[in-house]
């Protein structure tokens, strides 16, 4: 084990960055037009540094595996984005996100980088707005801003259910703009395979052209990745069908260490599951809790009634409902952060208060908010005597207005009127704070292999807060990366292309080769999906929202038992040099499952509570926090980064210290 | 339910193609679409006799656009507002027969079986779907110029499109209209985009006709079909816009 240096630079944090720009060394814009960069994603990370950096004048070469850019899963992003511009007038400052941002991912975060990120998220705003990025706006013309879990501001932009459509548009324009220039060459329908390291320097990938099947050699000075997260580890989750862990496990068992890879975020508000067959689960909007009320009935004998069709949840007296959230934590109420509300809606379904036959749901609902918006509009309109249906009406209209495509969606999938019954919602896997490990400047452990965006580890500690993502990643893109990147080549503007016919390209391209062909030949009687689901089961159950030692190791002998029995049993059907997504997931797949055990690895040795990371065997025992996380930062003020030995089942564990000069560490109280 | 499914099988680009007779049981009416595609596919690869459907999808929530079928003859089917992939089965019924092919258009090639080739919409973007501002943040703040709510919700509106095709699909002369019409009224809408208003929408038409999209009749076919409800008075504006640009020259 050693201890990682992060090269965090000196001084006071909040000069930090400024004067790191100040210092590093840059490349002459002739010498960009020699350099070539490899961008792995098209999401707002990679898609703002491709623009960025095309724009600065290097080449660039952009890889995404759906068939265009525009569908990075990022595009699925509903309910805003953060930025400390203080436009409410409500207190905010860089320094109070910092803060919040620091404490709501349970102080296992990196305070240099998470200033950065606060302190750059003004500009990501003005950007946005001057790519025609259509944010929500009040009647007088100025953007509008809502409010999401964890903080006590104002300070999310959005634009309706849509934010990281919109923003994703903007980055994806601005690439179109370099694509048209001919600085940015944009290879979709490609999946990059490997990472090509010449003298231990990342030199280069293999992707595979998914409609040919023809793999390819690319080279560049640097390569960035930036393929979002791995929830689909779980099988289930709110990410994508084809979200994955692959580009960034590749480079992991090249050399980049992975860090925290048992951070994943458990996000409260999700539609819940209906049955086998189900291929995805779908998020309703952290902003809903705004408005929205979250209950369970107080006593079972409702719940019962509920169940077996003799009662209707409106039916039930405020009397007879539990709002559990407001009453165990009345300072924020709803707006408790995601671990929180999450694990609040298990421990009540545990109780057995959940309201649909599988026991797995919860309430959210919006009755007050319409009733309480409908009365505000009669008062503007001069309707003093509306009649409650009229005032019901106004409301409705309201709210459909701030979340009108969320409850469509919610009406399409489960077929019930959100508008007039509640909605019931369970938390599902959603975002992976965990990551590739990277410095201040994003780069990974291998020299010239950066990472940004979800696949990176930095900025949310053990929870991410809601509208921090999309900040994130085009923070990430567009203001950090073109900066840090540049310090590192320009130790590169002699070294000329890089070409691709020698040993490490050509061994790095047969290695792709075997592992493929081995799955086509393999003559397996299972489905990939069939071990898939077998890994996500185990996930949930044991890797879940709630972890022990002795399911951690259980799930570990499991895991194993699936990956080899995977090797031996898996069936892909048709052939390589064609389009064959049995193919893409089986060699997707293959990776989930390795990371899948080291996940477990993680859990196990991290025996604290700490955000979305809860040990049973961590909790608070007694006093006003009787049941909360515990943190325990004697041991555990670390990141954990893991290095790849070539056995799936014995990484090697190392650390990087997280020192706070800034902000004091503090037991998390939303009391 | 019991399904009995027609669905297009084409191995490649070159190949002829044709339909395929399939019959499912067990549909239940809560799966969605591409749920009951998975569980077809399932099904092909347990026998091993021959190759899933190949078909695309991601998000399955209905917002990246990938997903793209001609169901029962129409893109994205039956229902009314949604993609293929937010189609819930509860609109069938025990014992149909229902017909999948592709999007059929001559700019959207067919890959393989339900897989069409819808690069044609990022090459319009390429010629002029942006505003040529840098990315270095130093713009001006972004409340420094207000903009009419309504014109920041008609833009919005018009940028919501997913860019999945149905409006091609749909058309009889395959128009590729209320597609770009709403990438240029998105930028047209707000001040922002006006100062390169004229630029971009010629530079845009003429990269549509070069891709071999058909002429709009105004047959509204489109809007119908559009699974967001993009309104044909995008179409009106940039007919507008487009004169004005060729009127005035540039
Ligand atoms: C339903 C949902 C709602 C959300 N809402 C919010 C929100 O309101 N606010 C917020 O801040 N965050 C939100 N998030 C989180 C946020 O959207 C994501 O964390 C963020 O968009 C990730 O962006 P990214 O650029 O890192 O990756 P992505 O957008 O996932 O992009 C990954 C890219 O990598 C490419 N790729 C991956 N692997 C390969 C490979 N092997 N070869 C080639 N290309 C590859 C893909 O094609 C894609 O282009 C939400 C997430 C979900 C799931
Ligand atoms: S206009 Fe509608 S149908 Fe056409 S691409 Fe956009 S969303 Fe799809
Ligand atoms: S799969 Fe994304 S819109 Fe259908």
């Amino acid at each position: 084990m050693s201890v990682l240096d992060a090269k965090i630079p000196e001084g006071p944090i909040k000069d930090k960055w400024t004067n790191h720009k100040n210092k590093i060394n840059l490349v002459n814009p002739a010498n960009k037009r020699l350099i070539d960069v490899i961008v792995v994603g098209t999401g707002l990370a990679g898609g703002s540094a491709a623009a960025s950096l095309a724009e600065m004048g290097y080449n660039v070469k952009a890889f995404c595996f759906q068939d265009s850019p525009r569908r990075a899963h990022s595009i699925a992003a509903q309910g805003g984005i953060n930025a400390a511009k203080n436009y409410q007038n409500d207190g905010d400052s860089v320094y109070r996100l910092f803060y919040d941002t620091v404490k709501g991912g349970d102080y296992r975060s990196r305070e240099a980088n998470v200033y950065r990120l606060a302190e750059v998220s003004t500009n990501i705003i003005d950007q946005c707005v001057a790519q025609g990025v259509p944010f929500a706006r009040e009647y007088g013309g100025l953007l509008d801003n809502r409010s999401f879990g964890g903080v006590l501001v104002s300070r999310t932009f959005y634009a309706k259910g849509q934010t990281g459509q919109q923003l994703l548009l903007g980055a994806y324009s601005a690439m179109n703009r370099q694509i048209g220039k001919g600085k940015i060459k944009m290879y979709s329908r490609h999946e990059m395979l490997d990472l090509v390291k010449v003298d231990g320097k990342a030199r280069g990938i293999i992707a595979r052209n998914t409609v040919t099947g023809e793999l390819e050699k690319h080279s560049a000075h640097a390569v960035v990745i930036a393929s979002g997260g791995y929830g689909n580890v779980f099988f289930l989750s709110t990410n994508a069908m084809g979200s994955n862990v692959t580009a960034a496990w590749k480079i992991h068992k090249k050399g980049a260490y992975f860090a925290n890879p048992c951070y994943t975020q458990i996000h409260p508000t999700c539609i819940p599951r209906s049955g086998d067959y189900q291929s995805k689960l779908t998020l309703m909007s952290e902003s809903l809790r705004n408005d929205g009320r979250i209950w369970v009935p107080k006593h079972l004998k409702d719940v019962e009634a509920i169940k077996n069709g003799t009662k209707k949840p409106t039916e039930l007296s405020e009397d007879e409902r539990d709002y559990y959230l407001e009453r165990r934590y009345p300072a924020f109420g709803n707006l408790v952060p995601r671990d929180v509300a999450s694990r609040a809606a298990k421990e009540r379904c545990d109780a057995g208060f959940g309201v649909n036959e599988t026991g797995e749901a919860v309430y959210l609902d919006f009755a007050s908010a319409i009733e309480r918006y409908g009365k505000e509009k009669a008062t503007i309109l001069g309707e003093v005597d509306a009649s409650t249906e009229r005032i019901k009406a106004l409301g409705e209209k309201v709210v459909e207005n701030k979340y009108g495509n969320l409850f469509q969606m919610y009406e399409k999938i489960t077929d019930e009127n959100p508008y007039k019954t509640p909605m019931q919602i369970y938390p599902a896997v959603h975002y992976t704070m965990g990551g590739v490990w990277v410095d201040y400047n994003l780069m990974t452990t291998i020299p010239g292999c950066y990472a940004a965006g979800e696949a990176n580890f930095s900025d949310h500690g053990a929870n991410r807060l809601g509208a921090s993502a999309l900040m994130q990643g085009l923070a990430d893109g567009y203001f950090v990366l073109p900066y840090t990147i540049g310090d590192y080549l320009a130790g590169d503007i002699r070294t000329g292309p890089i070409p691709t016919d020698t040993p490490e390209f050509d061994d790095a391209l047969n290695d792709v080769k075997a592992r493929l062909e081995k799955f086509i030949n393999n003559n397996g009687t299972k489905s990939v999906d069939s071990f898939h689901k077998r890994l996500g089961k185990v996930m949930w159950n044991k890797v879940g929202m709630a972890r022990n030692e002795k399911g951690l190791k259980e799930a570990i002998d499991e895991i194993k038992e699936i990956r080899e029995e995977f090797h031996r049993d898996v069936y892909v059907p048709g052939d390589m040099y064609n389009l064959n997504p049995e193919l893409e997931k089986a060699s997707r797949v293959s990776d989930f499952i390795e990371l899948g055990e080291l996940f477990a690895n993680d859990a196990l040795e991290r025996m604290e509570s700490c955000g979305g990371h809860f040990r049973e065997e961590s909790a608070e025992e007694d006093g006003p926090q009787k049941g909360e996380a515990k943190r325990d930062d004697v041991n555990y003020a670390h990141v954990s980064a893991w290095e790849w030995t070539g056995d799936p089942s014995a990484p090697v564990m190392h650390k990087e210290k997280l020192t706070f000069n800034d902000i004091e560490l503090k037991q998390r109280s939303y009391k | 339910m019991k399904l009995t499914l027609k669905i297009w099988r084409q191995k490649n680009a070159t190949d002829k193609g044709a339909i395929k007779t399939y019959t499912l049981d067990n549909v239940s009416e809560h799966m969605s679409f591409l749920e009951m595609m998975d569980v077809l596919n399932e099904q092909l690869i347990t026998e091993g006799k021959e190759e899933p459907i190949a078909f695309d999808h991601d998000c399955r929530e209905g917002i990246c656009g990938m997903c793209s079928m001609h169901i029962n003859g129409e893109p994205h089917g039956p229902d009314r507002g949604v993609t293929t992939c937010q189609l819930h089965m509860r609109k069938f019924n025990d014992g149909d027969t229902i017909y999948i092919e592709p999007f059929r258009a001559k700019g959207f090639p067919v890959v393989k079986d339900l897989v069409v080739d819808r690069s044609a919409f990022d090459r319009i973007q390429h010629a002029g779907g942006f505003i040529s501002v840098p990315t270095s943040g130093n713009t001006q703040d972004a409340n420094a110029t207000p903009v009419p709510k309504a014109d920041a919700d008609k833009a919005f509106d018009a940028a919501t499109c997913i860019g999945c095709g149905a409006c091609v699909a749909s058309c009889k002369n395959a128009s590729a209209m209320l597609f770009v019409s709403a990438k240029v009224s998105q930028f047209s809408l707000l001040p922002q985009g006006k100062v390169e208003a004229k630029r971009r929408v010629l530079n845009m038409v003429e990269q549509m006709d070069k891709e071999g999209f058909g002429n709009c009749t105004n047959t509204g076919a489109c809007s119908v079909e559009c699974p967001k409800g993009i309104s044909l008075e995008n179409i009106a504006r940039m007919n507008r816009e487009y004169l004005k640009a060729t009127i005035s020259g540039e």
